[in-house]
């Protein structure tokens, strides 16, 4: 397929200067979305998954320095763009939904004005139309009685409401990429089925490219075609869902799976996985696998930095013994 | 809504009560009332006429009931010294002093909101060690020093402007920037403090993945909430101003309400110094109750429960 991705990251790095050095968050990720495709980026807190979406979007806070070997959007680089350039993309072709919908809509304007302003600051309407769209995306995400909402403010709706109107405010102008950033994490259980649902079915209806940021695989299972592995800022194990699930490759994606009951396989009373330890400093230069600490399988060969062994089409691990086995083969 | 405007105004009304109690019975715990009005070298027998005359021979608390009852009728008594009517004496000056804490109060905001949106932008910047530095001055400076300095550059040196009197609008300009750069260095300082806590905020973020300009995001999105504390500290700033005019209008010899407050202390004339004490506490409490309403407007959330 010589399709060009509608998102291409390729050696994407953000570090922030931190007391005592540089914290190197995301270290070299690479990955491509393709039109329509759904492509979860998983990983435990503080992997730099949320930095990885922010850098993408131009998002990052001021003292954070984004670098990549590229980064481009629909074959566009977004590196170097001009600020107006990027206005131009950011709400209108690619949109983001965040993981807090409490605080991430102005509590001084109208659910109304903030959602009207994403079509009216992108396309040339009138206010009538932008209302009549708001109220059809309202509708459309689920949201009865759509046109008293536009009066309401944010402080009168609740979280999943909320993020309801974050998800219909991403649409406006009906977007080619949607990278959500935990965008149920802050939400009650039944809430989170309900907006998960939403999305997906939003996607099939609209085509659009998901890139979904999450720590949770159940999530992953039910709603990816690729997924991203991440841990300590860099991708270790991708591949289509279905692979990751039924062959993972990495000792940390292996750990994290044994985390999650799955059904058939999981004997009732038998005790779930962890995995032990905690995710290493980032800050300085990396010697070894990140994992090294965690690993059940760690061994000497794991002293240093590890790269990506491609496995196929899209598939790649970054573990020794995917080295040795290649090497072996 | 309604129900927080009638809070607003009980509450309004329980602090002018409070207000006239306490500003009365300060100025009879000041000395022999008596005595004063009598004046030097009067004998005993005078004060003791004075005293029945003015009624300071009663209970506290007649006197007290009194001259509130009259001043809910809009009589404050006559002036000892000036022997007219105290609301007359003071209707006379307000327009003076009004104008001038209006012209200082937009002075100060129109300083110290752009340097403190400029400081937030910038933190440690030129433009925000600049700003800091007339924050320090402002604090620093007491308020009659800063006067004579410009008297003596704007006046004297350069003779923009007149130094002294009442006339035209450039008789305003001194006096204003005098009593308003007071109020700047606390209202620049919150505005920083406010927009940067607001910038770092999701909502902003969300503005920008909107595909905002930067001057959306600034002046729609942050300022209104940055300003929303910055409102009620004006309102506090103003009535502070109106007791610098004491000070401001006597330096300036302009006939306002703080230049008659200041001469009728010097003259014990207490039914005139009693009266402005309540007036500009009820003009202060009326501002407060403007900023509450102002801020209603300006966030939703007092607005709409």
């Amino acid at each position: 397929m010589s399709e060009i991705p509608i998102l291409k990251v390729e050696d994407l790095r953000v570090s922030l200067p931190v007391d005592g050095g540089t914290l190197n968050a995301v270290r070299g990720v690479s990955f491509d979305v393709n039109r329509g495709e759904t492509l979860c980026i998983v990983g435990e807190s503080g992997c730099g998954k949320s930095l990885t979406s922010l850098a993408i979007m131009g998002l990052l806070p001021r003292r954070a320095k984004r670098e990549a070997a590229a980064l481009a959007f629909d074959g566009q680089s977004l590196q170097g763009m001009s600020p107006r350039g990027l206005r131009k993309l950011r709400g209108d072709r690619m949109a983001m939904i965040f993981q807090e919908p409490m605080t991430s809509l102005n509590p001084a304007y109208t659910v109304g004005d903030q959602l009207m302003e994403a079509l009216l600051t992108h396309r040339k309407v009138s206010r009538s139309e932008a209302r009549a769209r708001a109220i059809a995306l309202l509708e459309q995400v689920g949201i009865t009685a759509a046109e008293r909402r536009l009066a309401q403010y944010p402080h009168q709706l609740s979280g999943g409401l909320r993020q309801r109107v974050m998800i219909a405010m991403a649409l406006m102008c009906g977007p080619e990429l949607i990278i959500a950033d935990e965008p149920t994490t802050a939400l009650d259980v039944t809430i989170q089925a309900q907006i998960l649902h939403l999305l997906l079915e939003l996607k099939r209806e609209m085509g659009l490219a998901l890139v979904l940021i999450t720590h949770d695989l159940g999530v992953v299972a039910r709603i990816a075609d690729r997924v991203a592995v991440m841990y300590a800022g860099e991708v270790v194990e991708t591949g289509t869902a279905a692979e990751i699930f039924s062959d993972p490759q990495h000792p940390y994606t292996r750990g994290l799976l044994s985390c999650i009951p799955v059904p058939g396989r999981t004997r009732p009373g038998e005790h779930l996985g962890s995995v032990p330890g905690v995710v290493p400093s980032l800050i300085g230069s990396f010697t070894e696998c990140g994992f090294r600490e965690r690993c059940p399988l760690a061994r000497e060969a794991c002293a240093r930095p590890i790269g990506l062994t491609p496995l196929g089409e899209g598939r790649a691990v970054r573990c020794v013994l995917a080295e040795t086995e290649e090497a072996a083969a | 809504m309604l129900g927080f405007l009638l809070k607003r105004a009980a509450l309004a009304l329980a602090v002018a009560v409070t207000v006239s109690i306490i500003s009365f019975l300060l100025l009879r715990a000041s000395g022999d009332i008596a005595v004063a009005v009598a004046g030097e070298g009067a004998t005993e027998a005078d004060i003791e006429a004075i005293r029945i005359q003015f009624g300071f021979d009663r209970p506290l608390i007649v006197q007290y009931f009194e001259w509130a009852g009259n001043a809910l009728t809009g009589d404050l008594g006559q002036s000892v010294y000036f022997r007219v009517p105290v609301v007359e004496l003071i209707g006379e000056r307000m327009p003076v002093t009004m104008g001038l804490g209006a012209l200082a109060l937009v002075f100060a905001v129109a300083l110290s909101i752009p340097l403190g949106v400029a400081a937030a932008l910038r933190p440690n910047s030129i433009i925000d060690r600049l700003s800091l530095w007339i924050a320090v001055l402002g604090q620093a400076m007491p308020s009659f020093w800063f006067a004579l300095l410009l008297m003596l550059v704007m006046g004297v040196w350069w003779r923009w402007l007149p130094i002294s009197g009442a006339g035209g609008f450039d008789h305003y300009i001194m006096p204003a920037i005098a009593l308003g750069y007071y109020a700047t260095p606390a209202i620049m300082r919150l505005t920083r403090a406010g927009m940067i806590e607001v910038l770092e905020s999701d909502y902003i973020r969300t503005a920008h993945a909107k595909g905002l300009g930067t001057g959306k995001v600034l002046f729609k999105h942050a300022l209104r909430n940055a300003v929303i504390p910055v409102v009620s500290l004006a309102a506090v700033q103003f009535g502070f101003m109106l007791s610098g005019s004491i000070v401001i209008e006597s330096i300036f010899a302009l006939p306002g309400v703080g230049h008659l407050a200041w001469i009728s202390l010097q003259r014990s004339d207490f039914t005139v110094v009693q009266g402005i004490v309540l007036m500009l506490s009820v003009i202060y409490i009326l501002m407060a109750l403007v900023a509450d309403l102002f801020n209603a407007w300006l966030d939703p959330r007092i607005r709409v429960a």
